[in-house]
């Protein structure tokens, strides 16, 4: 039977979601609605005696913010402090994480080849992408707010955003693709071959093909830069600038000294943002190479552990080591965090 | 500034312009590439698609049936398009080989196949053979040409990725991931937002300290552990370790801290006075709640809608380890993954499907930009 073109089972699919939706939310609405009234039923206010009374409603404002809490606690409990835990554990545990190892699974981990060509790659990533998005979304930000059809512009720069990375992946493999003959179909080739060179294939040259990769990145997150910089920009007092200007400052040494030193805060919020995406960067590199011709990252290195290799143990020691790279730019940012609640 | 001359205005325009350029053309290019036919992609690149194009394409006779003998020879008519047709043959030759180099024959000339048989392809593509014996074997009368296009576009390819490539039911599958994943978070993460920036009590500044840690905690720490509980938890029951409940609750997990570190930070922006009056007029903080503080933050709800959206629909690796694959079950992500590995080459049905894959966030991006960037920069100017 079909409905609208689409089968009984595509239909009970579809049922099957709306129904969990509905479900999920009456789940939710009635905890919360429930633990209320069950709170306020048990420690009632209208009892006889002031003193009971004020004991009562102290004892529901000291409970009702865990009841609040509850749920969300618990999932990230489940979802990731247990995990964080166990994944520390399964480090020192063997494949299936049965039996104590110590150190062996490090000692492995860390004589693998692939695994340091991963970290080098890792590090090439996290020097190139943050810095290219920085730069190229501030240059957007600040030429693109000087012309009328900049929103438009900006829009467009901002657009791969919503992509995801494999699509973002089909879409240059496109224009990196490259056919044996005269005719190329990929774009880069055809502009090579216009300009009189020799077309090739970008994905498999070691070394450069990383950087072929990293431009997708920088494709997509640009925008991201772009917005955040645009924003920070819009905030800076006009006076400073006019001040420059009547000093006779030109265009860059306002931009540099001016512009730039009062934005420098959000610029490094930027630069860590896309800091910590490039290192937990997978799906293009699974997508494009999966780590041949010497592309390997971490996040994909953990990756075939996890499923090709199937080794609890080593998985868990990549994972630590991406958590690892990330520790310095999470206690930044929690300190950053407290003083912004410190002063505000 | 920079932008005072004339010269320098005009560098302004041109340097956005190429950026803008750089920028959409890759998209551009599959979009255009989805609507055009299979042969002509590999033909020729998709930024000569609104012209005619040459490509090479064999011809073997399928009308041998209807051979006759004049003066002695053996004679076949036929044409290699379709009446009406716009094409033009530019050469013809027996083999792709002489095709290429100089063995070729303009139109209107004879070229020489195989075993005596010879053929003169007018440039209109009706062709004439002609043999010494007759032909039986199609194949020996086979030549190559190469013709001059208009250029054709189609929907063949959508037809063709929605019934037969499975795009169609991995659509679905991705919706079925990420519409619930997109609402569940948010009414436990409002609630939780709201014990954080307005209610008192010991060990708030610590749990807040804690959610903006976990705000950049990789997602690659919690896979091991959590696939084996859910294993565990499958094993027990006797079910599926690999389930829709599985992923949602997964989604939920993951994008819990941004939910509740954007909505804190919304809400605590809030003024204080509101609260304060309800407060005085009895009112309790779960009334509070939903009466004031949930409407107030809709703005706030729908830009963290935005992005869980756009991160569970674009997500690849939580699909695959915690759904895994399956008619019912593989992700657009997973499924286009899957075809650039067995479809390399086919671009038709590679632009297509990506095309497929992109345009729902893409959509939901354009419509709702507003409140995307807004969640943006609450999200990052703020507070990290």
């Amino acid at each position: 039977m079909e409905l609208f073109g689409l089968s009984q089972a595509a239909w009970g699919q579809i049922g099957f979601a709306s129904i969990s939706i509905v479900a999920g939310i009456v789940v939710c609405i009635g905890y919360f609605w429930g633990a209320n009234v069950i709170l306020d039923k048990a420690l009632p206010s209208d009892v006889t005696g002031n003193q009971l009374n004020v004991h009562n409603e102290n004892r529901r404002s000291a409970i009702r913010p865990w009841l609040f809490l509850f749920p969300a606690l618990l999932f990230l409990g489940l979802f990731l402090f247990y995990p964080l835990v166990m994944t520390i554990l399964n480090s020192f545990l063997d494949k299936n994480s049965e039996s104590f190892v110590g150190l062996n699974n490090w000692a492995f981990v860390f004589s693998q080849a692939a695994f340091w060509e991963a970290v080098r790659n890792n590090l090439m990533w996290i020097i190139v992408v943050p810095a290219a998005c920085t730069f190229l979304g501030l240059i957007i930000a600040v030429l693109a707010d000087r012309i009328w059809w900049g929103t438009f512009a900006k829009t467009l720069i901002f657009l791969p955003m919503a992509i995801s990375f494999v699509g973002a992946s089909v879409i240059w493999k496109f224009i990196y693709e490259f056919q044996s003959g005269d005719t190329q179909i990929g774009l880069l080739n055809a502009v090579v071959q216009f300009f009189g060179g020799d077309p090739t294939s970008y994905i498999d040259m070691p070394f450069w093909n990383n950087f072929f990769l990293m431009i997708i990145l920088i494709w997509i997150q640009t925008g991201f830069a772009m917005v955040i910089l645009s924003a920070a920009l819009r905030g800076i007092p006009e006076e400073t600038i006019e001040a420059a200007t009547l000093d006779g400052a030109n265009g860059f040494q306002i931009f540099w000294k001016i512009m730039v030193p009062q934005i420098m805060g959000t610029v490094m919020v930027v630069w860590t943002t896309i800091t910590i995406l490039v290192l937990k960067v997978f799906d293009i590199v699974f997508t494009m190479t999966d780590g041949q011709w010497d592309t390997q990252v971490l996040a994909n290195y953990m990756f075939f552990w996890l499923v090709r290799g199937d080794h609890d143990g080593y998985s868990s020691v990549v994972a630590l080591t991406i958590m690892i790279a990330v520790l310095p730019i999470m206690i930044w940012n929690i300190r950053q965090a407290s003083q912004d609640k410190g002063t505000g | 500034m920079m932008g005072n001359s004339t010269f320098g205005r005009l560098a302004v325009h041109f340097t956005v312009l190429l950026l803008v350029i750089i920028w959409s053309l890759p998209t551009v290019g599959i979009l255009v590439s989805s609507f055009r036919d299979k042969a002509q992609i590999s033909s020729s690149g998709w930024w000569t698609a609104p012209f005619r194009s040459s490509r090479n394409a064999r011809h073997v006779p399928t009308n041998l049936t209807g051979q006759k003998l004049v003066d002695g020879k053996w004679v076949t008519e036929g044409r290699i398009f379709l009446e009406g047709s716009q094409s033009v043959v530019e050469s013809f030759a027996s083999t792709g080989k002489k095709l290429e180099s100089d063995g070729t024959s303009e139109a209107g000339e004879t070229a020489k196949l195989r075993k005596g048989i010879s053929v003169i392809v007018q440039s209109d593509g009706t062709y004439r053979l002609e043999s010494e014996t007759e032909i039986t074997r199609a194949r020996d009368a086979r030549f190559v040409y190469r013709a001059n296009e208009p250029p054709i576009f189609t929907l063949d390819n959508y037809k063709r990725v929605f019934t037969r490539d499975g795009i169609g039911q991995a659509f679905l599958n991705s919706a079925v991931v990420t519409i619930p994943a997109t609402f569940i978070p948010i009414l436990i993460a409002a609630f939780a937002a709201y014990a954080l920036a307005w209610m008192r009590y010991p060990g708030r500044a610590l749990i807040t300290a804690t959610i903006v840690g976990l705000l950049v905690v990789p997602l690659q720490l919690s896979l091991i552990p959590l696939l084996s509980l859910y294993n565990d938890i499958g094993n027990v029951f006797g079910i599926d370790a690999k389930s829709y409940w599985g992923i949602w609750m997964a989604h939920t997990g993951f994008g819990l801290p941004l939910a509740i570190y954007l909505l804190r930070n919304y809400m605590a922006g809030l003024p204080g006075e509101i609260m304060e009056s309800a407060r005085i007029d009895g009112a309790t903080h779960f009334q509070i709640f939903y009466k004031i503080v949930l409407p107030l933050s809709l703005p706030a709800l729908a830009s963290f809608a935005i992005f869980q959206f756009l991160w569970v629909w674009n997500d690849l690796l939580v699909a695959k380890v915690f759904l895994g694959d399956g008619e019912t079950k593989t992700v657009l992500t997973s499924a286009l993954k899957d075809l650039l590995g067995t479809r390399g080459g086919d671009w038709e049905i590679l632009a297509t499907s990506a095309f497929i894959t992109i345009i729902v966030p893409l959509t939901v991006f354009l419509s709702l930009q507003r409140y995307f960037v807004r969640g943006l920069l609450a999200g990052s100017v703020k507070g990290g």
